[in-house]
Protein backbone atom coordinates (compact mmCIF):
# COMPACT_ATOMS: atom_id res chain seq x y z
CA UNK A 1 0.00 0.00 0.00
CA UNK A 2 1.51 3.47 -0.84
CA UNK A 3 -0.28 5.46 1.34
CA UNK A 4 -1.62 5.11 4.64
CA UNK A 5 -5.48 6.74 3.96
CA UNK A 6 -7.16 5.66 0.66
CA UNK A 7 -9.28 8.06 -1.29
CA UNK A 8 -13.06 5.94 -1.35
CA UNK A 9 -15.39 7.14 -3.90
CA UNK A 10 -19.02 5.70 -3.31
CA UNK A 11 -22.03 6.29 -6.13
CA UNK A 12 -25.01 7.38 -4.23
CA UNK A 13 -27.54 7.72 -7.19
CA UNK A 14 -29.42 10.54 -7.70
CA UNK A 15 -26.89 12.63 -4.60
CA UNK A 16 -24.38 12.09 -6.61
CA UNK A 17 -20.61 10.84 -5.35
CA UNK A 18 -19.17 11.12 -2.51
CA UNK A 19 -15.40 10.82 -1.40
CA UNK A 20 -14.17 9.37 2.05
CA UNK A 21 -10.72 9.60 3.04
CA UNK A 22 -10.47 5.70 5.01
CA UNK A 23 -7.61 4.59 7.09
CA UNK A 24 -5.65 1.66 4.81
CA UNK A 25 -4.86 -1.43 6.33
CA UNK A 26 -3.45 -4.77 5.76
CA UNK A 27 -5.89 -7.67 4.42
CA UNK A 28 -8.73 -4.56 4.10
CA UNK A 29 -11.15 -5.59 2.04
CA UNK A 30 -13.38 -3.45 0.34
CA UNK A 31 -16.55 -4.46 2.48
CA UNK A 32 -14.21 -3.30 5.36
CA UNK A 33 -13.83 0.35 3.56
CA UNK A 34 -17.60 0.56 3.10
CA UNK A 35 -18.14 -0.96 6.94
CA UNK A 36 -15.88 1.45 7.99
CA UNK A 37 -17.42 4.45 6.16
CA UNK A 38 -20.85 3.70 7.57
CA UNK A 39 -19.35 3.56 11.29
CA UNK A 40 -17.41 6.25 10.87
CA UNK A 41 -18.11 8.86 8.28
CA UNK A 42 -21.50 8.46 7.34
CA UNK A 43 -24.26 6.49 9.20
CA UNK A 44 -26.58 7.17 6.31
CA UNK A 45 -24.71 4.72 3.85
CA UNK A 46 -27.12 2.27 2.94
CA UNK A 47 -25.44 -1.24 1.78
CA UNK A 48 -26.11 -5.14 2.05
CA UNK A 49 -23.84 -7.79 3.65
CA UNK A 50 -24.30 -11.20 5.71
CA UNK A 51 -22.20 -13.93 6.13
CA UNK A 52 -18.60 -11.78 5.06
CA UNK A 53 -16.94 -15.01 3.85
CA UNK A 54 -18.53 -15.75 0.54
CA UNK A 55 -21.10 -17.72 1.25
CA UNK A 56 -23.99 -15.34 1.03
CA UNK A 57 -24.34 -13.39 -2.24
CA UNK A 58 -25.02 -10.28 -0.54
CA UNK A 59 -22.18 -8.14 -0.49
CA UNK A 60 -21.56 -7.61 -4.29
CA UNK A 61 -21.02 -4.22 -5.56
CA UNK A 62 -19.24 -2.69 -8.75
CA UNK A 63 -15.58 -2.10 -7.61
CA UNK A 64 -13.75 0.19 -10.20
CA UNK A 65 -16.25 -0.42 -12.84
CA UNK A 66 -15.88 -4.49 -12.06
CA UNK A 67 -18.91 -6.22 -10.49
CA UNK A 68 -17.24 -8.11 -7.11
CA UNK A 69 -18.01 -9.99 -3.32
CA UNK A 70 -16.84 -6.55 -1.68
CA UNK A 71 -16.23 -9.20 1.16
CA UNK A 72 -14.09 -11.27 -0.97
CA UNK A 73 -11.88 -9.03 -2.58
CA UNK A 74 -9.01 -7.56 -0.87
CA UNK A 75 -8.08 -3.75 -1.06
CA UNK A 76 -5.32 -4.06 -2.32
CA UNK A 77 -5.92 -6.24 -5.78
CA UNK A 78 -7.85 -3.27 -7.02
CA UNK A 79 -6.74 0.28 -5.29
CA UNK A 80 -5.38 2.57 -8.15
CA UNK A 81 -2.87 5.56 -7.32
CA UNK A 82 -4.67 5.07 -3.30
CA UNK A 83 -8.30 5.52 -4.86
CA UNK A 84 -10.63 2.91 -4.98
CA UNK A 85 -14.30 3.48 -6.65
CA UNK A 86 -17.28 1.88 -5.26
CA UNK A 87 -20.83 1.72 -6.84
CA UNK A 88 -23.95 -0.49 -6.69
CA UNK A 89 -24.32 -3.80 -9.18
CA UNK A 90 -25.34 -2.43 -12.62
CA UNK A 91 -28.51 -4.08 -14.37
CA UNK A 92 -30.29 -3.38 -10.86
CA UNK A 93 -33.05 -0.61 -9.99
CA UNK A 94 -30.65 1.26 -6.97
CA UNK A 95 -32.73 1.20 -3.90
CA UNK A 96 -30.78 3.75 -2.25
CA UNK A 97 -26.60 4.07 -2.52
CA UNK A 98 -25.18 0.51 -2.74
CA UNK A 99 -28.43 -1.53 -2.35
CA UNK A 100 -29.96 -2.67 -5.15
CA UNK A 101 -33.54 -4.32 -6.10
CA UNK A 102 -33.06 -7.82 -6.30
CA UNK A 103 -36.74 -8.59 -7.54
CA UNK A 104 -35.52 -8.76 -11.23
CA UNK A 105 -33.22 -11.08 -11.13
CA UNK A 106 -35.24 -13.52 -9.26
CA UNK A 107 -37.91 -12.92 -11.06
CA UNK A 108 -36.09 -14.36 -14.06
CA UNK A 109 -34.61 -17.07 -12.02
CA UNK A 110 -37.98 -17.95 -12.11
CA UNK A 111 -39.01 -16.95 -15.64
CA UNK A 112 -36.38 -19.35 -17.00
CA UNK A 113 -38.05 -22.33 -14.81
CA UNK A 114 -35.25 -22.62 -12.19
CA UNK A 115 -37.74 -24.19 -10.10
CA UNK A 116 -37.84 -27.91 -9.03
CA UNK A 117 -40.17 -30.05 -11.89
CA UNK A 118 -40.83 -33.17 -9.75
CA UNK A 119 -42.87 -36.22 -10.58
CA UNK A 120 -42.16 -38.48 -7.43
CA UNK A 121 -44.13 -38.30 -4.45
CA UNK A 122 -42.28 -39.42 -0.90
CA UNK A 123 -43.82 -42.49 -0.98
CA UNK A 124 -41.55 -43.32 -4.18
CA UNK A 125 -37.95 -45.23 -3.75
CA UNK A 126 -34.81 -42.40 -3.63
CA UNK A 127 -33.77 -42.26 -7.58
CA UNK A 128 -30.99 -43.49 -8.40
CA UNK A 129 -28.15 -40.41 -9.46
CA UNK A 130 -25.17 -41.41 -11.45
CA UNK A 131 -22.86 -39.27 -10.08
CA UNK A 132 -19.82 -39.98 -13.26
CA UNK A 133 -22.92 -39.20 -16.07
CA UNK A 134 -22.09 -36.87 -18.71
CA UNK A 135 -25.53 -35.20 -17.60
CA UNK A 136 -24.68 -35.18 -13.75
CA UNK A 137 -21.12 -33.53 -14.55
CA UNK A 138 -22.97 -31.00 -16.75
CA UNK A 139 -25.38 -30.15 -13.75
CA UNK A 140 -22.75 -30.31 -10.97
CA UNK A 141 -20.57 -27.69 -12.83
CA UNK A 142 -23.50 -25.01 -11.66
CA UNK A 143 -24.66 -25.40 -8.57
CA UNK A 144 -22.86 -23.89 -6.77
CA UNK A 145 -24.14 -20.67 -7.63
CA UNK A 146 -25.43 -18.26 -4.80
CA UNK A 147 -27.25 -16.01 -6.53
CA UNK A 148 -24.78 -13.52 -6.23
CA UNK A 149 -25.66 -11.19 -9.50
CA UNK A 150 -21.91 -10.28 -9.91
CA UNK A 151 -22.50 -12.17 -14.06
CA UNK A 152 -25.97 -10.43 -13.95
CA UNK A 153 -24.15 -7.53 -13.49
CA UNK A 154 -21.25 -8.00 -15.88
CA UNK A 155 -23.44 -8.99 -18.86
CA UNK A 156 -24.01 -5.90 -21.44
CA UNK A 157 -26.67 -8.14 -23.29
CA UNK A 158 -28.69 -7.76 -20.16
CA UNK A 159 -27.59 -3.87 -20.20
CA UNK A 160 -29.10 -3.79 -23.84
CA UNK A 161 -32.17 -5.71 -23.42
CA UNK A 162 -33.82 -5.55 -19.83
CA UNK A 163 -36.19 -8.71 -20.97
CA UNK A 164 -33.21 -10.63 -21.52
CA UNK A 165 -33.17 -13.62 -18.83
CA UNK A 166 -29.42 -13.69 -18.20
CA UNK A 167 -26.51 -15.76 -17.38
CA UNK A 168 -27.88 -16.90 -13.99
CA UNK A 169 -30.90 -17.98 -14.50
CA UNK A 170 -29.99 -19.77 -17.38
CA UNK A 171 -27.62 -21.71 -16.06
CA UNK A 172 -29.99 -22.74 -13.43
CA UNK A 173 -32.18 -23.96 -16.37
CA UNK A 174 -29.07 -25.50 -17.70
CA UNK A 175 -28.79 -27.25 -14.58
CA UNK A 176 -32.06 -28.60 -14.27
CA UNK A 177 -32.07 -29.31 -17.80
CA UNK A 178 -29.20 -31.86 -17.05
CA UNK A 179 -30.53 -33.00 -13.48
CA UNK A 180 -32.08 -36.88 -13.60
CA UNK A 181 -34.47 -36.06 -11.03
CA UNK A 182 -36.13 -33.52 -12.95
CA UNK A 183 -39.35 -33.37 -15.03
CA UNK A 184 -39.09 -29.71 -16.63
CA UNK A 185 -37.62 -30.54 -19.96
CA UNK A 186 -40.21 -29.18 -22.34
CA UNK A 187 -40.97 -26.13 -19.88
CA UNK A 188 -37.34 -25.43 -19.10
CA UNK A 189 -36.77 -25.36 -23.24
CA UNK A 190 -39.45 -23.67 -23.94
CA UNK A 191 -38.86 -20.96 -20.98
CA UNK A 192 -35.19 -19.95 -22.89
CA UNK A 193 -35.94 -20.60 -26.46
CA UNK A 194 -38.25 -17.30 -25.75
CA UNK A 195 -37.53 -13.58 -26.89
CA UNK A 196 -35.40 -13.10 -23.40
CA UNK A 197 -33.92 -16.26 -23.99
CA UNK A 198 -30.52 -18.06 -24.31
CA UNK A 199 -30.07 -17.52 -28.23
CA UNK A 200 -29.95 -13.67 -26.96
CA UNK A 201 -26.48 -14.10 -25.53
CA UNK A 202 -23.57 -12.89 -27.69
CA UNK A 203 -20.79 -15.08 -25.44
CA UNK A 204 -19.00 -12.11 -24.76
CA UNK A 205 -17.93 -13.92 -21.30
CA UNK A 206 -17.97 -11.20 -19.12
CA UNK A 207 -19.96 -13.73 -16.62
CA UNK A 208 -17.51 -16.31 -16.99
CA UNK A 209 -15.03 -13.58 -16.51
CA UNK A 210 -16.41 -12.25 -13.38
CA UNK A 211 -18.03 -15.54 -11.57
CA UNK A 212 -16.79 -15.17 -8.19
CA UNK A 213 -17.27 -19.02 -7.86
CA UNK A 214 -15.70 -19.48 -11.05
CA UNK A 215 -18.81 -21.17 -12.85
CA UNK A 216 -18.92 -21.10 -16.55
CA UNK A 217 -22.96 -19.54 -17.54
CA UNK A 218 -21.46 -18.39 -20.70
CA UNK A 219 -20.80 -22.55 -21.71
CA UNK A 220 -23.89 -23.16 -20.06
CA UNK A 221 -25.98 -20.84 -22.18
CA UNK A 222 -24.32 -22.68 -24.93
CA UNK A 223 -25.54 -25.90 -24.06
CA UNK A 224 -28.90 -24.60 -23.87
CA UNK A 225 -28.44 -22.67 -27.63
CA UNK A 226 -27.46 -26.62 -28.37
CA UNK A 227 -30.88 -27.94 -26.69
CA UNK A 228 -33.06 -25.31 -28.14
CA UNK A 229 -31.83 -25.89 -31.84
CA UNK A 230 -32.00 -29.40 -31.26
CA UNK A 231 -35.53 -29.68 -29.91
CA UNK A 232 -36.54 -27.53 -32.98
CA UNK A 233 -35.06 -29.75 -35.54
CA UNK A 234 -36.85 -32.51 -34.02
CA UNK A 235 -39.89 -30.66 -33.33
CA UNK A 236 -40.12 -30.58 -29.74
CA UNK A 237 -39.16 -34.05 -28.92
CA UNK B 1 -18.20 5.64 -14.90
CA UNK B 2 -16.95 5.85 -18.45
CA UNK B 3 -13.56 4.71 -18.29
CA UNK B 4 -14.78 2.08 -15.25
CA UNK B 5 -17.19 0.98 -18.10
CA UNK B 6 -14.43 -0.34 -20.06
CA UNK B 7 -12.33 -1.80 -17.31
CA UNK B 8 -14.98 -4.57 -16.89
CA UNK B 9 -14.80 -5.64 -20.51
CA UNK B 10 -11.28 -5.44 -20.48
CA UNK B 11 -10.79 -9.51 -21.29
CA UNK B 12 -10.42 -11.59 -24.06
CA UNK B 13 -13.34 -12.99 -24.72
CA UNK B 14 -15.25 -9.23 -25.09
CA UNK B 15 -12.57 -8.13 -27.01
CA UNK B 16 -13.11 -11.17 -29.42
CA UNK B 17 -16.68 -10.46 -29.52
CA UNK B 18 -16.37 -6.65 -30.58
CA UNK B 19 -13.25 -7.51 -32.95
CA UNK B 20 -16.17 -9.85 -34.33
CA UNK B 21 -18.77 -7.39 -34.24
CA UNK B 22 -17.01 -4.63 -36.02
CA UNK B 23 -15.55 -6.32 -38.68
CA UNK B 24 -18.77 -7.82 -39.23
CA UNK B 25 -20.13 -4.12 -39.94
CA UNK B 26 -17.59 -2.99 -41.27
CA UNK B 27 -17.94 -5.43 -44.32
CA UNK B 28 -21.45 -5.09 -44.59
CA UNK B 29 -21.06 -1.27 -45.44
CA UNK B 30 -18.39 -2.19 -47.96
CA UNK B 31 -19.86 -5.39 -49.81
CA UNK B 32 -23.11 -3.09 -51.23
CA UNK B 33 -20.21 -0.92 -52.70
CA UNK B 34 -17.71 -3.83 -53.55
CA UNK B 35 -20.63 -5.75 -55.53
CA UNK B 36 -21.67 -2.65 -57.10
CA UNK B 37 -17.84 -2.08 -59.27
CA UNK B 38 -18.18 -5.44 -59.99
CA UNK B 39 -22.06 -4.90 -61.34
CA UNK B 40 -20.01 -1.82 -63.81
CA UNK B 41 -18.06 -4.88 -65.48
CA UNK B 42 -21.46 -5.62 -67.44
CA UNK B 43 -23.56 -2.30 -67.12
CA UNK B 44 -20.07 0.52 -67.62
CA UNK B 45 -17.25 -1.44 -68.57
CA UNK B 46 -15.07 2.26 -69.47
CA UNK B 47 -16.37 3.38 -65.57
CA UNK B 48 -15.35 -0.01 -64.03
CA UNK B 49 -11.72 0.85 -65.27
CA UNK B 50 -11.75 4.18 -63.58
CA UNK B 51 -12.39 2.57 -60.62
CA UNK B 52 -9.61 -0.15 -61.04
CA UNK B 53 -6.99 2.53 -62.05
CA UNK B 54 -7.69 3.86 -58.38
CA UNK B 55 -6.03 0.45 -56.93
CA UNK B 56 -2.68 1.58 -57.96
CA UNK B 57 -2.66 4.50 -55.38
CA UNK B 58 -0.90 3.40 -51.94
CA UNK B 59 -3.60 4.42 -50.11
CA UNK B 60 -6.23 2.11 -51.71
CA UNK B 61 -3.88 -0.46 -51.60
CA UNK B 62 -3.59 0.09 -47.89
CA UNK B 63 -7.50 -0.29 -47.35
CA UNK B 64 -7.18 -3.42 -49.06
CA UNK B 65 -4.83 -4.78 -47.10
CA UNK B 66 -7.61 -3.45 -44.47
CA UNK B 67 -10.23 -5.14 -46.24
CA UNK B 68 -8.83 -8.66 -45.66
CA UNK B 69 -7.76 -7.96 -42.31
CA UNK B 70 -11.65 -7.20 -41.61
CA UNK B 71 -11.97 -10.91 -43.68
CA UNK B 72 -9.95 -12.92 -42.11
CA UNK B 73 -11.08 -11.67 -38.63
CA UNK B 74 -14.36 -11.96 -39.09
CA UNK B 75 -13.89 -15.50 -40.77
CA UNK B 76 -11.63 -16.50 -37.90
CA UNK B 77 -14.34 -15.44 -35.04
CA UNK B 78 -16.90 -16.77 -37.18
CA UNK B 79 -15.36 -20.18 -36.74
CA UNK B 80 -14.31 -19.61 -32.69
CA UNK B 81 -18.05 -18.80 -32.27
CA UNK B 82 -19.52 -22.10 -34.09
CA UNK B 83 -16.93 -23.96 -31.63
CA UNK B 84 -17.30 -22.11 -28.66
CA UNK B 85 -21.06 -22.91 -28.97
CA UNK B 86 -21.89 -25.63 -30.65
CA UNK B 87 -19.02 -28.17 -29.49
CA UNK B 88 -19.19 -29.84 -26.31
CA UNK B 89 -15.91 -29.39 -25.46
CA UNK B 90 -13.95 -28.72 -22.24
CA UNK B 91 -11.58 -25.90 -22.59
CA UNK B 92 -8.41 -27.98 -22.63
CA UNK B 93 -9.56 -29.31 -25.52
CA UNK B 94 -11.01 -25.78 -27.06
CA UNK B 95 -7.33 -24.28 -26.22
CA UNK B 96 -5.50 -27.73 -27.94
CA UNK B 97 -8.05 -26.83 -31.25
CA UNK B 98 -7.11 -23.07 -31.51
CA UNK B 99 -3.03 -24.19 -30.89
CA UNK B 100 -3.49 -26.63 -33.61
CA UNK B 101 -5.10 -24.06 -35.86
CA UNK B 102 -2.88 -21.43 -35.02
CA UNK B 103 0.16 -23.61 -35.46
CA UNK B 104 -1.36 -24.27 -38.99
CA UNK B 105 -1.39 -21.19 -39.89
CA UNK B 106 1.82 -20.10 -39.09
CA UNK B 107 2.96 -23.19 -41.19
CA UNK B 108 0.38 -21.94 -44.46
CA UNK B 109 2.05 -18.83 -43.74
CA UNK B 110 5.83 -19.37 -43.73
CA UNK B 111 5.02 -22.01 -47.30
CA UNK B 112 3.32 -18.37 -48.75
CA UNK B 113 6.04 -16.30 -47.91
CA UNK B 114 8.61 -18.72 -49.51
CA UNK B 115 6.11 -18.68 -52.45
CA UNK B 116 6.31 -14.78 -53.28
Amino acid sequence: MTSQTLSVTIDRGAHGRDVFDVPAYESQTVLDVVSWVQQNADPTLSYRFACRVGMCGSCAMMVNGVPRWTCRTHVSKVVQDGAVQIGPLRNLPVVKDLVVDMDPFFDKWVGAEGVHHGALTRDDPIAAVDETSPARVEANAGIECINCSVCYAACDTVAGNPDYLGPAALQRAWTLLNDAKDEGRLAILDAVSGSGGCHNCHSMGSCTTYCPNELDPMSAIAGLKRETAKSFFRRGR
Amino acid sequence: MTTAGITSRAHPLWLAYILHRLSGLGLALFLPFHFWILALALTDPARLDGFLAFTEIGAVKLAEFGLVFLLAVHMFGGLRLMALEWLPWTPSQKTLAAGATALSFLIATLFLMQAV
